[in-house]
């Protein structure tokens, strides 16, 4: 009966909450608006955006000398994860069968093993520095724990629901899943997709100055 | 609650657009840009992390933009934005942050912080939460004409010891020119030499330019203490006058933040184009070179290193013209490890050099610039930004360095070719 719910109409509730959620704050963020520059331009802030949007991925030498934890621990975990959620055979199957209707080569067990530890090394180290480093103590809120503690335990119920043999622990681990899908929108998770936002107004005011950031 | 209070927390609410709804979106608090703050580098004290200045603007975007902050709102939850939270965070917005942009540049999720720095202070100063010194240097500028207190008669005073020095004529409102020039304070009354470098090398180059006795200062306090009706009337006379005059370009000096005031934020708080153009004295500079209208003789074998004054370069975007300008009278120029749009701030932009009570926090962050000059082993630092120069040159006396500061414009002008025949 509640594996019924799990696997029916909490998925459809939850995925229509995430795609809904995201898609109002994007909309709310670009309503506010900004005002037209009135300045001349010196270079291009269609290029500086798109330079911005790609730029950051690849760490400033003061952040890559400085932040060197941060640095290899964001890498792991992302990296990670986004493997995982896309290569996983189980997601494949389980994407393909309820979203898009077809699917794709799935990574072997052992790269999965692989990933599945840069992921868990990634989220404990950057959890550690979260809680033990006075800047990011100073500035964490309830939003970063219960985001970091929700992909944490998906992550896990995932690692144990991996052999699908045990049907509990799948509908736990999807049921994790859900909730992570419905807190996602009202969270700082949302940087997810507005990263590119930021990156692109920012990169855009810097390329009409003519500065690459 | 006072009136002034309510006007600020409006004030600031008006300041939240799209990027800083974007900002406060992404920002997922990994403080990575106290890494990339001078303040934070030099004390480590993680209240100056940068994102952590902005905690009073978060507040109000999180009541009045996100979810969970309107329904806190609306229950009763959250406590709304205090008179406590802008008298605690006042120092922090003011002393600790030059405006200088370095945390911009390392942003993960790519987030202009200095961007909403700025325009935290728009609230903050209309609540009164703004340093003394930078109120007073705002007032002098709207009545005086300038954050110092430099009237025209002292620029004229300046202009005619110029005119001694060099026997070449300065001219003052002289309409139909290519040119008009504007200074800030600290070059009419600290660094005169910079307006005989000027008159000397225009000379040269055959430039045809003048300064105007109704709009001859370039500094905007408006803009440093975040009051965007004073900072619009400041550039509004600079304007006024450059377009009676019927001038195609406007200078804007050796002064990191009035190149932002009258390049960048200029058009936006008169709320239309300008009739000219405004060109950085480096830039125009470079631009003679490259021509062949200023020529230059012997090289300066000094080692010298260059300070990239932070609102020129990284938030300017003149950057390659100084490195042009330098190579072409010193062959033993060499960069810091972080040069460019990557250089560690002076410690006094943003206002700060005018925020007395700072003093203290500042000299104790200037062991940045000590430290870069340690490392790089050179004794003579050029820049091209006379608040830099004061206070890298308070600094290095603080520290008893035997550093000497020189202006890029001046150095240019001493390698001159004797002037031309005109």
């Amino acid at each position: 009966m509640i594996g019924e719910f799990i696997d029916g109409p909490l998925w459809t509730f939850s995925l229509s909450v995430f795609v809904i959620g995201v898609i109002w704050r994007i909309i709310a963020i670009l309503k506010i608006g900004v005002k037209r520059d009135l300045s001349q331009p010196r270079g291009s802030s269609g290029m500086g955006a798109l330079r911005a949007l790609f730029s950051r991925f690849i760490p400033e030498r003061t952040v890559t000398s400085r932040g060197r934890l941060q640095l290899v621990a964001g890498y792991l975990f992302h990296l990670g994860l986004f493997a995982l959620l896309i290569f996983a055979k189980p997601h494949v199957d389980f994407i393909a069968e309820r979203i898009t209707g077809f699917d794709w080569p799935a990574m072997p067990h052992w790269a999965f093993i692989v990933a599945a530890e840069f992921a868990f090394a990634g989220i404990i180290l950057l959890w550690l520095h979260r809680l033990l480093n006075p800047v990011t103590r100073l500035l964490s809120d309830l939003d970063d724990h219960i985001g970091t503690l929700l992909v944490f335990l998906v992550m896990l119920s995932g690692c144990l629901a991996l052999a699908q043999s045990f049907e509990p622990l799948r509908l736990l681990h999807l049921l994790l899943a859900e909730l992570l899908l419905i807190y996602f929108p009202f969270s700082k998770l949302m940087h997810a997709f507005t990263f590119v936002l930021s990156r692109g107004y920012t990169g855009a005011t810097m390329g009409r100055k003519g500065v690459n950031a | 609650m006072s009136e002034a209070f309510e006007q600020g927390v409006a004030a600031l609410s008006a300041q939240i657009d799209a990027k800083v709804a974007s900002y406060f979106s992404s920002c997922i608090h990994c403080g990575l840009c106290a890494e990339a703050c001078l303040f934070y580098t030099e004390t480590h004290d993680p209240r100056y992390t940068p994102i952590h200045k902005l905690e009073p603007m978060k507040k109000l975007w999180r009541q009045e933009h996100t979810f969970w902050g309107k329904l806190g709102k609306a229950m009763g939850l959250s406590k709304p934005l205090s008179e406590a939270d802008f008298a605690d965070w006042e120092r922090l917005v003011y002393d600790s942050c030059t405006l200088c942009g370095r945390c911009s540049m390392v942003c993960p999720v790519g987030n202009d912080i200095t961007y909403m720095i700025r325009k935290t202070r728009e609230g903050f100063s209309v609540a009164g939460y703004a340093p003394d010194g930078m109120k007073e240097a705002t007032q002098r500028a709207l009545t005086i004409g300038s954050p110092m207190g430099v009237t025209y008669k002292t620029l004229s005073a300046a202009i005619a010891n110029v005119e001694k020095e060099t026997g070449l004529h300065i001219p003052v409102d002289q309409p139909g020119v290519d040119y008009m020039t504007i200074f800030s304070s600290m070059e009419i009354v600290n660094f005169p030499e910079f307006i005989e470098a000027l008159a000397r090398i225009f000379k040269q180059a055959g430039v045809t330019w003048t300064i105007s006795s109704k709009a001859y200062e370039a500094t905007n306090s408006g803009i440093q203490i975040g009051n965007k009706e004073a900072a619009a009337e400041l550039v509004g006379r600079v304007v006024n006058a450059a377009e009676e005059l019927g001038v195609k370009y406007v200078i804007s000096p050796e002064c990191g933040h009035a190149y932002t005031a009258i390049r960048w934020e200029g058009p936006n708080l008169i709320g239309r184009p300008y009739q000219f153009e405004v060109v950085h004295i480096l830039e125009l500079l470079d631009q003679l070179k490259a021509q062949g209208r200023i020529q230059v003789k012997d090289f300066d074998h000094t080692p010298m290193t260059l300070h990239d004054p932070c609102q020129i370069v990284r938030r300017g975007g003149v950057i390659q013209p100084p490195r042009n300008l330098l190579n072409s009278v010193a062959d033993h120029f060499v960069e810091m490890k972080d040069h460019g749009v990557m250089n560690w701030c002076c410690g006094g932009g943003g206002g700060v050099s005018a925020n007395e009570r700072a003093e203290e926090l500042r000299l104790e962050v200037f062991k940045r610039k000590k430290s870069q000059l340690d490392e790089l082993g050179v004794n003579t630092l050029v820049t091209a930004c006379a608040n830099c120069r004061i206070i890298l040159e308070e600094g290095l006396e603080h520290y008893e360095m035997d550093t000497e500061v020189i202006s890029l414009t001046e150095l240019l002008a001493e390698h001159l070719v004797t002037d031309k025949p005109s």
